[in-house]
């Protein structure tokens, strides 16, 4: 017993100095950009430079419309084959996994191939429509991500006996997605939100072969022309993704409680 | 009934090639409380799953109120239904439960606030409108689905085994509750349940089904006393059955263990020699002769059981085990086991079993 214990605190030493020590390096590399003393320049540098605003601000719009695009198609979809097409799940679960078995890359140059100004759905022809695919692009990497949270959300719930119970009230489907469903899967679609939020921070293929000006992209080029602003913007980045983790954490614990059900 | 609140016109309800209601034609009067009894799969929730629109009928029509509302959706019928697994939204307050319907209804806010004090004070929960579901029990989280079922004065009102989920003594006194305010309220109710008690107990009348159909119809005493088929016998109460042969069918006399028993116009075209199951509630029997019993048979008793108030003996008659209630008497020992003894009955009792 005493032994199993042994190895286990020393498999998660082994784990947590391969995890942690690159981090650290980088974070200390980050530091040293002032020679002969640990500074901040490097962050300062980079929170002031007008690319990383731009890029970020782009990156944080990108991802709140992918967000917003992601949770209007995945959670009715979602509902939907709970309440009504309960033997399709297997289907589904398969084919929002697919982002994670094709590459972005085979993706973005089907959409370039489809899109192209001269096809039907020209989105390539200007900036604006770009964007859009871009957007949509996202959506479907974070497909996997953002469908199985919300199903797992809606696994909590009765939602057929909590459907019927809004119908037989009054409610039509609008009012019963909008106030009874959502509100209780709330935390469910918000953890997948925020996982969206991290995913599309530091996208690089599809931004960059769309040739947007996305904070992937800025951060390859600081990486491939700069010596200490990369390491400050990797820690930048993992800040960004480790605080979206922590919000997930602190909203479950406002999440509605399941009532007392029946046996 | 002249002028039923709620008509179901011969409804047929099939999934894939399975049919689970056949032919199912139901009246109920404005203002009454019907019960649909039956054994789990017997097709009483299909029934009242199309009457609330969830299920769509494969033939038939429903009428509420003079109005055919068969292909109507669930949200355009104005009917309140309170659900087995109680089904309040976890996210939503007592009181903004309660207030759901009227809110989808656009109820005013002084009128809804005042609407859902009325329900709390209903239902006897005053204090709780604050509260959240998963901080209430069983039994009150059914009384606040009652009331938010309630709230926006619906036409009729939907039960489906709402007190199955909870524990004995919360089931009695919730019933008497939602009784009672069945009747306070004069709204029209179909209960369904499989607890035989539960629907004796509350209704003004009872549907017992079986295989998709209603095998009876009738008051709690009409089903309990003068069950129509052997289902209903056996299914509503613990029932003695005695298998006989008629020995005389011209004088209604049916032989069992080789005593006559006067049935008269019960034999429903029987001839002599016919072998017939005639059946007894525990309770028309009596250990030794009583007035007014007619009919008398021997038998040896087999087993006694103690249960308090009541004493339930059974004794062997024949090939048959006949079970018998007696109330206990402090001053008279139970009876033995291996004791030779008479029954006897009101031969006006029995019921003859087609």
């Amino acid at each position: 017993m005493k032994s199993g214990r042994f190895w286990a605190w020393v498999t998660f030493a082994v784990g947590a100095a391969y995890f942690f020590i690159p981090l650290i390096a980088t974070l200390e590399f980050s530091l040293r950009m002032r020679r002969g003393t640990y500074s901040l320049d490097a962050y300062r540098v980079v929170l002031g430079d007008p690319r990383f605003q731009a890029t970020f601000t782009y990156s944080v719009v990108v991802a709140l419309l992918t967000i917003l695009l992601g949770v209007l198609i995945v959670v009715p979809t979602a509902y939907w084959i709970r309440l009504r097409m309960p033997q399709i799940r297997p289907v589904v679960e398969f084919v929002t996994l697919l982002p994670l078995i094709i590459p972005a890359i085979v993706i973005v140059f089907g959409y370039i191939r489809m899109y192209g100004s001269s096809s039907p759905l020209p989105f390539l022809a200007n900036a604006r429509t770009t964007d859009l695919l871009l957007v949509i692009g996202y959506a479907t990497l974070a497909l996997p991500y953002m469908y199985r949270a919300v199903d797992t959300g809606l696994r909590t719930i009765d939602v057929r006996t909590l459907t019927e119970a809004a119908q037989i009230l009054g409610a039509g489907w609008t009012t019963i997605i909008v106030r009874v469903i959502l509100p209780n899967v709330l935390i469910a679609v918000l953890s997948g939100a925020f996982l969206t939020f991290a995913i599309v921070i530091g996208e690089f293929t599809m931004a960059s072969l769309l040739n947007r000006p996305a904070f992937g992209p800025y951060l390859q080029n600081i990486g491939a022309n700069r010596a200490y602003e990369p390491a400050a913007l990797a820690i930048i980045a993992f800040a960004i993704t480790w605080g979206c983790m922590s919000v997930i954490q602190v909203l479950s614990r406002f999440a509605p409680r399941p009532a007392n059900r029946p046996n | 009934m002249a002028d039923p609140f709620l008509s179901i016109q011969n409804i047929q309800k099939t999934f894939a090639a399975t049919t689970v209601v056949k032919d199912f034609d139901l009246d109920v009067g404005r203002g009454e409380f019907v019960s649909f009894l039956g054994p789990s799969g017997c097709g009483k929730t299909t029934v009242l799953r199309m009457v609330a629109g969830f299920e769509e009928p494969t033939a038939g029509a429903i009428v509420i109120g003079g109005k055919d509302v068969t292909r109507l959706k669930p949200n355009q019928r104005n009917i309140g239904m309170v659900f087995q697994a109680y089904a309040l939204f976890p996210n939503l307050t007592v009181a903004q439960n309660i207030a759901f319907g009227l809110k989808v209804a656009g109820v005013s806010k002084p009128d809804t606030e005042k609407r859902v004090g009325e329900m709390l004070s209903l239902i006897k929960l005053p204090e709780f409108g604050d509260r959240f579901p998963y901080q209430l029990s069983g039994g009150q989280q059914q009384r606040v689905a009652l009331a938010r079922a309630l709230a926006p004065k619906p036409k009729l009102l939907l039960l489906d085994e709402p007190l199955s989920a909870l524990d004995a003594k919360v089931r009695v006194s919730l019933r008497d509750e939602i009784r009672a305010i069945q009747k306070d309220l004069g709204i029209t109710t179909i209960f369904v349940t499989h607890d035989q008690e539960e629907a004796l107990s509350i209704s003004d009348r009872i549907v017992v089904m079986f295989g998709g159909k209603a095998e009876q119809v009738g008051t709690p005493f009409e089903i309990y006393n003068r069950p129509q088929t052997r289902f209903v016998a056996n299914f509503v109460g613990t029932l003695n059955v005695l298998e006989g042969t008629v020995s005389d069918a011209s004088a209604g006399k049916v032989r069992i263990n080789s005593e006559d028993i006067l049935v008269k116009d019960k034999l429903n075209g029987s001839r002599t020699g016919d072998t017939l199951s005639l059946a007894l509630r525990p309770e028309a029997i009596a250990l030794g002769r009583r007035a007014g019993h007619d009919a008398m048979l021997n038998g040896e008793i087999t087993d006694v059981h103690f249960l308090g108030s009541v004493i339930r003996v059974k004794v062997g008659v024949g090939g048959s085990t006949v079970s018998l209630d007696t109330f206990n008497n402090p001053s008279t020992p139970p009876p033995k086991v291996g004791d030779r003894t008479e029954i006897s009955f009101a031969s006006g009792d029995l019921l003859v079993l087609h």
